[in-house]
């Protein structure tokens, strides 16, 4: 069988960068990524844009280019539509139409990225309710748009970006419902240093805000109790929130929310590998060395499943680790790295100096971390805030054994959309800290796959190599 | 095609064209987009209803993660719409309830 030096699996720009780097150190690398294309969430189907006028996403997309030409010329295997489902410190497991194999590897890059933060609030499941970025996914694959009445509810720099990016081309916003808590902003005045450090995102900030105004919309700040309306038939009709005291309902037939990002942490969880709750960005993330080496040796991450810090960060931290894997592998020696990687790693630092500001100004308000009884907050199982509070408070240690009680986290997406809430409510209900709660335990596969497809994946099959 | 889609296209970049068969009608997809955006554009659905309440359920992330895309594609149940590229005459069924059960009893 023939091993990888590195695989590395997600082609965003953590990815695609960390496997150029690696490639042009000499080293034997293999890229993975579900999606047709290269380019991870932001730099979504790059190779071929969709939309005619390059004005509605703007530049910080076509940027993504460059880095998918650079990576295309580059000597690595890669792997398109090709979903990884298991993964340990030796070999991982991956399906491709139906049929899966095996591939080996000396050391392993998970770059799989972030999801946005699950949103739950009454009416959340009512076909109609989206996220921010499953509107800028159809915009990107499909040059898609809302038509009709559109709300955006929410928090965050995507949802401002998102809402700018239709504005663009020409979709009118019914109303853009901003739930950014107002004491988050006399929160956020103590990483003001750090934040001008990284003056060029705050003007990118403003500059949004700024524009969506010139199109004539004007957040409404300060919004809670998000409610999706709908008629007998189930059908979305409005959004009804408080604002200023008073309730207020909006018509709308699609609504978009978002309340930001979190790591991917599925496959690092189902290696067993540590992980740590990040109070300011409310979420779990990998422990890592400086370098992104997890607590299982020879598994490495980079990108924003390793923390949220953006594409041109998980760019960085992409190269630093395939540098470091580099010297590992005897590509590069100590002194070389050291030069390397310091000019790395202060980049980093500049870049990341904004995060400490907008992950407090952008704390999602406590009714989308720990939602109120009625809410649903596993939608797969449809189980509500209220049931697990309940176990909670009746003694249920934590969410690996609420599952057992009421199927929470046991549907199709794998806790995926229901984790985090889960353990959030249950650290409230029984006065404990979140990381004494804990977490699901993840299993392979973390992606559904036929018992056929697990019982044909041979040793034949070892190697990519044994298809070209 | 039905007119009262929540989506519309914009001007876009020339891409071939698609046809695949949806709960048996034929429908226009862009090639290269996926099965639930080409659902979503053409104003389908709910695309399933869910086997616990049978509420009904349309794509809310489509990038994987909540699996609200669930259709039966080309004979495979539980496949994820949103992940599924389009291709010439792919067959496309929404799922209702539960699935991989063989018998439900009625207690009506
Ligand atoms: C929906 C969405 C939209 C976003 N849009 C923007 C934006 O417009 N601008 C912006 O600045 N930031 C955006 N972000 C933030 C984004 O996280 C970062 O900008 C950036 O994309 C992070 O890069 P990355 O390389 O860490 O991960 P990503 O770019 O997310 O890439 C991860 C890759 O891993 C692949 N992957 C994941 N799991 C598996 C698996 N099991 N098997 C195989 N492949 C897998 C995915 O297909 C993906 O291509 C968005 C985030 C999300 C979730
Ligand atoms: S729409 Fe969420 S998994 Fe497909």
């Amino acid at each position: 069988m023939r091993n990888y030096d590195l695989v590395v699996i997600g082609a965003g720009p953590a990815g695609m960068a960390a496997a150029t780097t690696a490639a042009s150190q000499g080293l034997n690398v293999a890229l993975i990524d579900e999606q047709r294309q290269a380019g991870g969430q932001i730099y979504r189907n790059i190779g071929t844009p969709v939309l005619s006028d390059e004005r509605v996403l703007g530049p910080d997309y076509y940027y993504g280019r460059e880095l998918a030409r650079k990576f295309s010329e580059a000597n690595v295997d890669y792997l398109s539509n090709a979903t990884v489902w298991e993964v340990s410190d030796s070999h991982l497991c991956l399906s491709i139409d139906g049929e899966s194999r095996r591939i080996g590897f000396t050391r392993v890059l998970i770059a799989t990225g972030a999801q946005e933060r699950p949103v739950p609030f009454p009416g959340w499941t009512t076909p109609g309710v989206m996220t921010c970025g499953a509107a800028q996914i159809m915009l990107k694959t499909s040059g898609l748009a809302p038509n009709g009445p559109l709300v955006i509810a929410g928090s965050g720099p995507l949802l401002l970006l998102v809402a700018c990016q239709l504005s663009r081309a020409g979709i009118e916003i019914a109303a853009l419902l901003d739930t950014t808590p107002k004491h988050n902003y006399r929160a956020a005045l103590k990483h003001l240093p750090g934040a001008l450090r990284g003056w060029r995102y705050l003007l990118k900030g403003t500059r949004l805000i700024a524009e969506l105004r010139r199109k004539g919309v004007k957040p409404l700040n300060g919004v809670s109790q998000l409610n999706a309306v709908t008629d007998e038939d189930g059908n979305l009709t409005g959004v009804c929130f408080r604002h200023n005291g008073t309730e207020q309902t909006v018509a709308c037939s699609s609504l978009l929310v978002h309340q930001g990002v979190v790591p991917n942490v599925q496959l690092t969880r189902s290696l067993g590998a540590e992980h740590s709750w990040d109070e300011l960005q409310q979420c779990w993330r990998p422990t890592l060395d400086t370098f992104g080496e997890t607590s299982v040796p020879n598994v490495y991450v980079a990108g924003d499943n390793a923390g949220i810090g953006g594409a041109l960060v998980a760019e960085l931290q992409g190269q630093l680790t395939a540098t470091r894997i580099a010297m590992q592998a005897g590509q590069l020696n100590a002194e070389a790295f050291a030069h390397m990687s310091r000019a790395l790693q202060t980049q980093i630092e500049q870049q990341l100096a904004i995060r400490p500001f907008l992950d407090q100004l952008y704390t999602p308000a406590p009714e989308f971390l720990r939602p109120a009884d009625e809410t649903v907050v596993c939608r797969c199982e449809e189980v509500t805030a209220g049931e697990i509070r309940n176990l909670a408070k009746t003694g249920c240690a934590g969410p690996n054994q609420a599952k057992a009680f009421c199927r929470a986290g046991m549907g199709p997406c794998q806790g995926r959309l229901c984790g985090l809430t889960v353990s959030q409510l249950m650290a409230e209900a029984s006065d404990r800290p979140v990381p004494e709660v804990g977490y699901y335990n993840v299993r392979s596969p973390i992606k559904p796959v036929t018992l056929a497809e697990v019982a044909g994946v041979h040793p034949a099959s070892e190697s990519l190599q044994a298809d070209s | 095609m039905p007119t009262d889609s929540n989506f519309k296209r914009l001007p876009a970049n020339a891409a071939a064209e698609v046809v695949i068969w949806v709960e048996g009608k034929p429908l226009k997809a862009r090639a290269g987009e996926s099965v639930a955006a080409a659902v979503l554009a053409a104003g389908l659905g709910p695309t399933r209803t869910t086997p616990v309440s049978a509420s009904p359920r349309a794509p809310y992330c489509m990038m994987g993660v909540c699996f609200e895309c669930l259709m039966e594609i080309d004979g495979q149940e539980n496949t994820q719409g949103c992940m599924t590229t389009v291709a010439e005459g792919m067959q496309v069924q929404f799922q209702r309830g539960i699935r991989n059960v063989p018998e439900v009893e009625d207690n009506a």
